[in-house]
């Protein structure tokens, strides 16, 4: 690359030899203007190229979490490293997917448009998407059966589409921890398998995922371990809950 | 083809033609986005702050333009400044500092013997501009088409998805800000044009027409512009020959094509937006 002016400041720390994917100590976040943390005494510890499932009922700090190690809410205390890197260190490294809502999908873009949105931060100000982002995004929106609908404004999308494109972006960024915010929730069945497919070829190629899950039966057949969450603190499973390697 | 060019053989009309063109594409482009950011509210307010600067710098003896220049940056920072950290609601800060800095302006005016020294602050006088401020016009003009050029693929994402630029390190306030201060610029401009009372207009409604046509933001850009340029001409030469305010009538022919595209679309079953 000849020329870069990176959203971050010009940093891309390379992964610390040895170190976890994540690891997260002590961590306690709130939410601005709410009296209670999202999140308390969190601490995790994730090996690279592991399927970590995140359970827990609506509110129990799941999405705060991925927010927390997205580096888009800052801890109160504690810390997270990302490859042995501060959160932010090198942003092209992780992905994060978010819930649908966070989206304006009334927005005049195509998906192709959105999908591409995954390659700039590897442009960074003042480069276009160059005809290798475009292969890839190509490419990409082949695998995940979106190709026919590249052209296509995102408010015209279904809910099962606009997940499959968010997951495609999350692809083009080319990240090594994946971030994802329930993936697979209220999408239909052709979704549900090519979300599923696309999510084990990752694992198979190397990438370590964080996933948050209402879905608690196939915890033990997709990941390697759950991290199970109530009202912001890390809680033990009742006798029989699938766990998995421990995190610790 | 006579009545075309009869206007063409005054100097401050052929002024004035080269402004409206200008001052309208201008307002029309960043119009997009005050559109579909939903910033219509801000865009009224950073047109109605200025007034305070223009009055001073109208009392002091200072360029306007610079007045207005400062007073539109000021609101702009100010704004920011006090809905950060959501401790007061953004619209509840634009109110606030709106107000607050028209009531200013107001008060220095009243300083001044008669108000009619201010009508064309308040109303536009776009066959008052004269060379040397069409010159400035075209360079703000370009200085902020530039900035829209260089920026697009981050205001654009910033405009669907802040969560996803705020992931890659993309600060959404810092490109916020640089929005508002484009777009206290381009208020700046098109004040000349129109006044600081009917400028809102030309941000909001020649950008709300073409996007009735069209879903794509580039094109959508492109047609904004030339609404708002032939509504600047054809204001300006109703102006001339029906011997009426000229930012009036150029607020008014925007609005027209407003209403005529509009009912287009309510009766004409087979139009429909292209992709």
């Amino acid at each position: 690359m000849t020329f870069a002016l990176p959203y971050s400041g010009g940093r891309h720390a390379d992964p610390v030899p040895g170190a976890p994917a994540l690891e997260v100590r002590d961590l306690r976040a709130s939410h601005p203007g709410m009296e209670f943390p999202a999140l308390d005494d969190v601490s995790l510890r994730v090996p690279p190229g592991t399927r970590v499932a995140l359970a827990g009922p609506n509110g129990s700090g799941k999405s705060t979490l991925l927010k927390a190690v997205a580096g888009l809410l800052a801890p109160e205390s504690g810390s997270i490293r990302v490859y042995g890197n501060a959160v932010g260190a090198c942003h092209h490294r992780v992905a994060y997917l978010p819930q649908r809502s966070e989206i304006d999908w009334r927005f005049p873009a195509s998906l192709r448009k959105l999908v591409a949105t995954g390659r700039y931060v590897h442009l960074g100000w003042l480069k276009r998407p160059g005809r290798e982002d475009h292969e890839l995004v190509h490419d990409v929106l082949i695998r995940l059966g979106l190709e026919t609908l590249a052209e296509r404004r995102i408010r015209h999308l279904s809910g099962g589409q606009q997940q499959r494109a968010l997951l495609a972006r999350s692809l083009v960024q080319g990240a090594d921890l994946l971030l994802l915010d329930e993936p697979l929730a209220a999408v239909d069945a052709e979704t549900k398998e090519r979300i599923s497919d696309v999510v084990s070829e990752l694992w198979q190629s190397g990438k370590t995922l964080i996933t948050a899950t209402h879905d608690l039966e196939s915890l033990s057949s997709e990941f390697d371990a759950a991290v199970y969450l109530r009202e912001g603190r890390q809680t033990v499973p009742e006798t029989g809950a699938f766990v998995g390697l421990p995190l610790r | 083809m006579n009545w075309l060019l009869e206007p063409l053989q005054y100097s401050f009309m052929r002024t004035g033609l080269v402004a409206a063109v200008v001052i309208g594409a201008t307002c029309a482009v960043l119009g997009v986005y005050v559109v579909l950011r939903g910033m219509a509210f801000i865009g009224d307010a950073l047109s109605h702050t200025v007034l305070p600067g223009l009055a001073a710098a109208y009392l002091l003896g200072l360029n306007l333009l610079g007045g207005a220049i400062v007073a539109g940056l000021a609101t702009a920072f100010g704004v920011g400044w006090l809905s950060r950290r959501q401790s007061l609601r953004e619209d509840t800060a634009i109110g606030i500092t709106f107000t607050g800095m028209f009531a200013l302006g107001i008060l220095m005016m009243s300083t001044v013997s008669s108000f009619r020294d201010f009508s064309h602050i308040l109303f536009g006088n776009i066959l008052g501009v004269t060379p040397q401020n069409l010159a400035i016009l075209i360079a703000l003009s370009l200085f902020v088409l530039l900035c829209l050029l260089l920026f697009h693929k981050e205001l654009e994402l910033t405009s669907f998805d802040p969560t996803h630029a705020e992931a890659i390190g993309l600060k959404t306030d810092r490109i916020r800000y640089g929005l508002l201060i484009l777009l206290a610029l381009t208020v700046v401009t098109g004040i000349q044009a129109v006044g600081v009372v009917l400028i809102s207009a030309l941000l909001i409604t020649p950008a709300a027409t073409a996007s009735l046509v069209t879903r794509s933001v580039p094109r959508m850009m492109l047609l904004s512009a030339m609404f708002a340029s032939a509504s600047g001409l054809a204001g300006l030469y109703a102006s001339y020959y029906l011997n009426v305010s000229s930012g009036a009538a150029i607020v008014l022919s925007c609005t027209a094509a407003f209403l005529v595209v509009f009912a287009a679309k309510s009766i004409l079953p087979g139009f429909q937006k292209s992709a």
